[in-house]
């Protein structure tokens, strides 16, 4: 495989995931998220793990990086939760 | 390495309990074992470094001052002396690039890193201490009595201690919920994506222009969509570190992913020859604290906790010098020192000052204030690396018209870039800032 431009999911395949199928680190409230009107959470999540689907957004916290950046632009508070995953779930960087 | 079963009891007590075991943390948490203190280092992933990501590069006296000569012990990448500014158009760039191989004599000043190598090899150099760890387990928040912070709650357990040093990184939840950090303004970090791209030994020395063990570092400018923001590239062993990263508040005013912006930044004509070939190994992401010392909170501890590294905001981008890492660490030894200095818990937070004063720290944040202020013209990630671009191609251009006069050329180059008022202002700005 040579270097190509890849998809977020071509990207993210490359990681290591270990997915808390208990608990979601990060929960948001569509009611909320509807009525924002700038949706920052699309473009700024590095796994876009946030999508746009038929005027709702679809969140899926496996694939998350950790990394806080859809906490830190959320303005309207549509991120009822955020917090790392419990210890030993989620991203292992083998690289780093 | 200890066990989430292994995790001490609710009635074990330490002198000091670090959260996270990052540069800053393993450093600090060292530092206390060394001088003889009970201390417990609690990570939340299964290793250290498991949860990190760097651009990156280590500026070695930082690890030396932690222990003289760990510089030459630890596992690191390549000893920079190649040291490059790329300034990009669509189809062409500009490259300088300063080779000085006394950047690697006698002692390299800088390494390229990557965390999961060298993130446990520093917190193993802590246990070696004598630092109980605790890794995959989560704090979730500080215990407070009586006003003072006591200790720290994962899960079920509380655990106890003297003092508390929060290493937890950029996102600083610790020292948020402890009322010391307010929520984190988007304009203030940087996104950072990265991929690392493996390459043959040989390929990367010969691409580069380095010899063994030597490496290059470059930014890049230009690179971003005119977003306010940068790539980079670090050479290691055999892989490359290229990444991006952005100011997250103009990326949200756009349309476009970053994933997909740093994917275009890849295959630009110019970057991607360096990395044909290559094997994609991994996509990593973390934010930077990017506001320099503004992004350093008025309060950096309250009795009982001590904050460090990237959760103090200890971090500068001066645009060509990116240091975080050294900082941490410089942090990590000063809390500890003010731990071990201070007479009674509550005056390891006035001490932690005056030893980061002490380490030259306050002083190394004060006199780069000003640089982010550069980082705001907008005219430094798109019109001046178009500039650069089109007086190298005038300069370089040859075919059967006669060229134009060098000082109209350039004129019309700057004009049709940006405006005099414009350029006139960015001096201005530069001229303070710097």
């Amino acid at each position: 495989m040579t270097i190509r431009k890849q998809t977020p999911e071509e990207l993210l395949a490359l990681d290591k995931f270990a997915v808390d199928e208990r608990s979601a680190h990060i929960v948001l409230d569509n009611q909320i998220c509807k009525t924002c009107s700038s949706k920052p959470c699309l473009v700024v999540c590095p796994a876009t793990l946030y999508r746009l689907q038929g005027g709702d957004i679809q969140f899926d916290y496996a694939g998350c990086l950790e990394c806080g950046t859809c906490r830190i632009i959320c303005a309207n508070k549509g991120l009822t939760k955020w917090s790392y995953p419990r210890g030993s779930f989620g991203v292992s960087f083998r690289y780093g | 390495m200890e066990r989430q079963d292994d995790m001490p009891g609710e009635e074990d007590r330490f002198d000091t309990i670090v959260i996270g075991a990052g540069p800053a943390g393993s450093a600090c948490a060292y530092t206390l074992a060394k001088a003889g203190r009970n201390v417990l280092m609690i990570e939340r992933g299964d290793d250290a470094g498991s949860k990190n990501v760097t651009g990156g590069r280590l500026y070695t006296y930082a690890l030396d001052l932690l222990e003289p000569g760990w510089s030459a012990e630890a596992p690191m990448e390549r000893k920079i002396v190649r040291e490059q500014i790329m300034l990009l158009d669509k189809q062409s760039a500009l490259t300088l690039d300063y080779a000085d191989r006394g950047f690697a004599d006698p002692v390299p000043q800088s390494y390229s890193i990557l965390r999961k190598r060298f993130d446990p090899w520093l917190a193993d150099k802590a246990e070696g201490a004598g630092v109980t760890t605790a890794y995959g387990i989560l704090v979730d928040d500080v215990i407070v009595k009586e006003g003072r912070v006591a200790g720290v709650v994962a899960g079920e357990d509380e655990i106890f201690a003297d003092v508390v040093v929060a290493a937890d990184g950029v996102n600083a939840l610790i020292a948020q919920k402890a009322g010391l950090r307010g929520e984190i303004v988007p304009s203030s970090v940087g996104i950072g994506v990265k991929e690392i791209i493996a390459l043959p030994v040989d390929v990367l020395e010969n691409r580069f222009l380095v010899g063994p063990h030597e490496g290059a570092a470059r930014v890049f400018l230009g690179s971003t969509a005119g977003l306010p923001g940068g790539g980079f590239l670090y050479t290691n062993e055999d892989t490359i570190s290229l990444g991006m990263v952005v100011n997250p508040e103009e990326l949200g005013r756009q349309s476009r992913p970053i994933h997909d912006l740093f994917q275009d930044m890849k295959m630009h004509p110019s970057i991607y020859p360096l990395i044909a070939d290559g094997m994609s190994m991994e996509y990593g992401a973390h934010l930077v604290p990017e506001g320099g010392l503004r992004s350093v909170p008025q309060k950096l501890y309250r009795d009982g906790l001590l904050l460090v590294g990237d959760a103090a905001g200890y971090a500068v981008n001066a645009g060509i010098i990116l240091r975080g890492m050294d900082l941490a660490i410089v942090s990590g030894i000063a809390a500890a020192r003010a731990v071990l200095c201070a007479v009674k818990p509550s005056d390891a937070g006035p001490e932690y000052l005056k030893q980061l004063d002490e380490l030259k720290l306050t002083a190394t944040m004060k006199h780069f204030a000003g640089w982010p202020d550069l980082l705001t013209i907008p005219r430094l990630f798109s019109a001046y690396p178009l500039i650069a671009n089109d007086i190298m191609r005038f300069l370089f251009t040859v075919d059967h018209s006669v060229p134009a006069k060098i000082p109209k050329a350039v004129r019309e180059i700057l004009e049709k870039h940006a405006s005099w008022s414009g350029l006139l202002a960015d001096a201005w700005k530069g001229f303070r800032a710097l």
